[in-house]
């Protein structure tokens, strides 16, 4: 390329991302009100963490009992977030199903909004956070393959850069009027579903690899951990997509809709089916090593703080999978809605505290201290949602344009579910 | 301008305000640290010069802040020496010197009364460790009891440091599994692989009245440590790599501590290893402890 087409292809980058600053921020009193919501809770998490970093972890519940808290149980559960989106896009590929292609940015949008909120819960759990450079290969002492930790930082790092090269291309394609070669993003997106896998295989690997903690010490964690992904997932891009549709003026197909539900369906069940087995050996097996089992099902010598939790978390499984089974649920968008809200409640007590917190109760030493997240905790994750939300948001928004474009496959079908009216997508 | 670019002026304008706002106990807490603490490189890759200019510094802090002259050394280990512990139960009374003499040998924190050692009493007849308390109270030893003080056992195979991410510790020549303060980024995924819990973080910065100070430091051992990194037993290596005794050791009114070098035959950890029965707890999770316990018959 000469310098000039260079010096073309920058100017054209910058009007783009000039545009894309315009779209994220024009928008209806709506619109304005949610942003100022995001941001006034991003603020107030960032207070909170500002102070935790001054006076120390000990303004968190955490201790040397129960080291790790509601931190790494949200890391745990945006990993299958992350994941879960992009492998929404399988059926898309395999099956050279169109009309699923639109799901692809709105699941690779998903994962990155949702990587970063998982680099955000690593880091407000570190110590010394400011000292992040150890880590850097040559300058620190990166101690890899040895530390579970070193692969995810790479996987995790890597899929954020996998998803950034998709969504931006695509989205830089559509603003020059280009179509986009699929050259190069097709690839990348297969790459992505393999290692949306990985990263939830290698977190999974974080925890099962751990002799002393017998919770985790189960080859079960990581087939576990796909599984609830392939819930939370779709369960949070089916609700996106009612909100596009309503909001944003996209005509949401019924068949992506369709597949979404079809896969919770199921997941849903099996998911169901592993609670049960493991239920099962903490009651009939016993002895020690099922002692955090039965602390967080039923209580272990009066200490039973998990236990009102994680029954919340099984009756949620057990409504949305009901709710889930009604036919021709996709024409009905409140009741699917609540299906998916339980789903995905569910899944984050069930991955997150459920899964952190008991393997350190009762301690490796058999002590049974209970840990309750403080309220600067709260303030903190509260603080990295509305974060995550916040870059969701502002990428959905730009992607709109994408996302409305009339597909020729889509003109074709004759089963679009109402075309919310094109005249509220000016306000928005 | 239209109202709506003022109106987002106004918005842009407020949300620097808030934000400045919100990062203020940030720049309070980066006020105490220097460019030179944050650029340390890591223990290992210290030369001798550096590393007398960072314990210079670290001197003089304490010097500062606490008034107490401390001497920080850099204890290596000694060729041909691996370290073991042993202990008797049969003997052991749970009277907690050890764990107090720990408390106050490598300035731990005070108001939390941190140490190194807890000992649980055990019921008579079992290795149960859940059937163990460490809240027990009253005249001891209990007849109906046994007591078992636990500490960091210096794994030959340490999961602890296999998962550190960035090297901040490992497993010295002399056996001894040590924590660089200054290199730890306080993750704390060592403290959930360890299977006897021996790891302790710094929830916050160390209150030790200048007073109780131990000016006698090691700089891998009972330094005083800074907020937010792990820490450990290091079987008291600013000691016990100058022939001296770990401080629990000494403290023990019973005689039940065994402390030795596992590679001289004349040692008397070595005899008990030869002359009695010992074990390992949790001899299951693959760990190799250097640290024995034994009963008399
Ligand atoms: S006892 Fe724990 S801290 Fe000590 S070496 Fe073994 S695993 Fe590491
Ligand atoms: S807390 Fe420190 S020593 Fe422990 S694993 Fe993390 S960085 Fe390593």
């Amino acid at each position: 390329m000469n310098k000039a087409a260079l010096r073309k292809q920058a100017t054209s980058y910058r009007r783009f991302l000039w545009q894309a600053a315009r779209d994220a921020t024009e928008g209806s009193a709506w619109f304005y009100a949610w942003m100022i919501l995001l941001t006034a809770l991003a603020l107030v998490g960032l207070h909170a963490w500002a102070v935790q970093m001054r006076d120390g972890l000990a303004v968190t519940g955490m201790n040397d009992h129960v080291s790790w808290g509601l931190y790494i149980a949200n890391f745990t559960f945006m990993v299958g977030l992350a994941a879960g989106g992009v492998m929404m896009v399988i059926p898309a590929y395999l099956y050279h199903d169109h009309e699923m292609h639109d799901l692809t940015i709105v699941g690779e949008l998903l994962a990155v909004a949702a990587i970063v909120m998982c680099i955000c819960f690593v880091v407000v759990d570190m110590g010394r956070p400011e000292r992040f450079w150890h880590m850097f290969p040559f300058v620190g002492r990166f101690n890899f393959p040895v530390s579970m930790l070193t692969w995810d930082v790479i996987v995790l790092n890597g899929y954020l850069a996998l998803n950034l090269h998709i969504c931006g291309y695509l989205l830089y394609k559509r603003f020059l009027g280009e179509r986009p070669n699929p050259r190069w993003y097709v690839p990348f997106v297969y790459l992505s579903i393999f290692w949306a896998i990985s990263i939830h295989t290698v977190t999974a690997f974080l925890y099962s690899g751990l002799g002393g903690r017998p919770l985790w010490n189960t080859a079960l964690l990581a087939p576990r951990f796909l599984v609830t992904a392939f819930i939370a997932g779709p369960a949070f891009i089916i609700v996106v997509l009612f909100v596009l549709r309503r909001l944003g003026g996209v005509p949401v197909a019924r068949r992506p809709l369709e597949i979404l539900v079809n896969v919770v369906r199921v997941t849903l069940l099996i998911n169901l089916l592993m609670v049960v087995s493991e239920l099962f050996t903490e009651l009939y097996g016993g002895g020690a090593r099922t002692a955090s089992g039965h602390y967080l099902f039923f209580g272990l010598n009066g200490a039973n703080a998990l236990v009102p939790w994680i029954w919340t978390a099984v009756g949620m499984g057990v409504v949305s999978a009901v709710m889930f089974l009604r036919p021709g649920v996709v024409a009905h968008p409140v009741w699917l809605t609540v299906a998916c809200a339980l789903a995905f409640t569910g899944i984050w007590i069930e991955k997150g505290m459920g899964l952190i917190v008991p393997a350190f109760i009762p301690s490796s030493l058999h002590e049974i201290v209970e840990y309750f997240p403080s309220l600067v905790e709260w303030q903190v994750s509260a603080g990295i949602w509305a974060w995550g939300l916040l870059i969701l948001t502002v990428a959905l928004k730009i992607a709109l344009p994408i996302l409305r474009e009339p597909h020729p496959e889509r003109e074709k079908a004759s089963h679009t579910v109402e075309a919310a009216p094109r005249a509220d997508a000016k306000s928005t | 301008m239209s109202r709506r670019t003022a109106l987002k002026a106004l918005g842009a304008t407020l949300g620097a305000a808030a934000f400045a706002q919100a990062i203020a106990p940030l720049t309070e807490w980066a006020a105490d640290m220097s460019v030179d603490e944050y650029l340390q490189k890591h223990y290992k890759e210290l030369s001798p010069v550096d590393l007398a200019m960072v314990i210079a510094r670290l001197e003089q802090r304490t010097k500062e802040e606490t008034g107490v002259e401390v001497h920080i050394g850099d204890y290596r280990p000694q060729p041909g020496v691996k370290f073991g512990y042993a202990l008797n139960l049969s003997i052991c009374v749970g009277c907690r010197r050890c764990a107090q003499a720990c408390h106050v040998e490598n300035n731990h924190d005070r108001p939390s009364g941190n140490s190194y050692i807890r000992v649980l009493e055990m019921q008579k007849g079992s290795m149960d460790l859940a059937k163990g308390r460490v809240n027990y109270s009253g005249p001891v030893p209990n007849p109906e009891k046994f007591y078992l003080p636990v500490q960091c056992q210096q794994c030959d195979k340490p999961p602890c440091v296999s998962v550190c991410p960035v090297e901040a510790t490992w497993k010295e020549t002399d056996g001894i599994v040590v924590v660089d303060y200054n290199w730890c980024i306080g993750c704390r995924y060592c403290e959930a692989a360890c299977p006897y819990h021996a790891r302790r973080f710094n929830w916050k910065k160390p209150e030790i009245p200048a007073a109780e100070i131990n000016p006698d430091q090691g700089y891998l051992s009972n330094r005083i440590r800074p907020q937010g990194v792990m820490e450990k037993c290091t079987f008291c290596l600013h000691r016990t790599r100058q022939g001296k005794l770990p401080a629990c050791l000494e403290a023990c009114p019973t005689g039940a501590r065994v402390f030795g070098n596992l590679l001289d035959p004349e040692s008397e950890i070595r005899w008990v290893l030869k002359n009695k029965r010992v074990f390992v707890l949790k001899e299951d999770v693959g760990t190799q402890p250097s640290f024995f316990y034994f009963f008399d018959e």
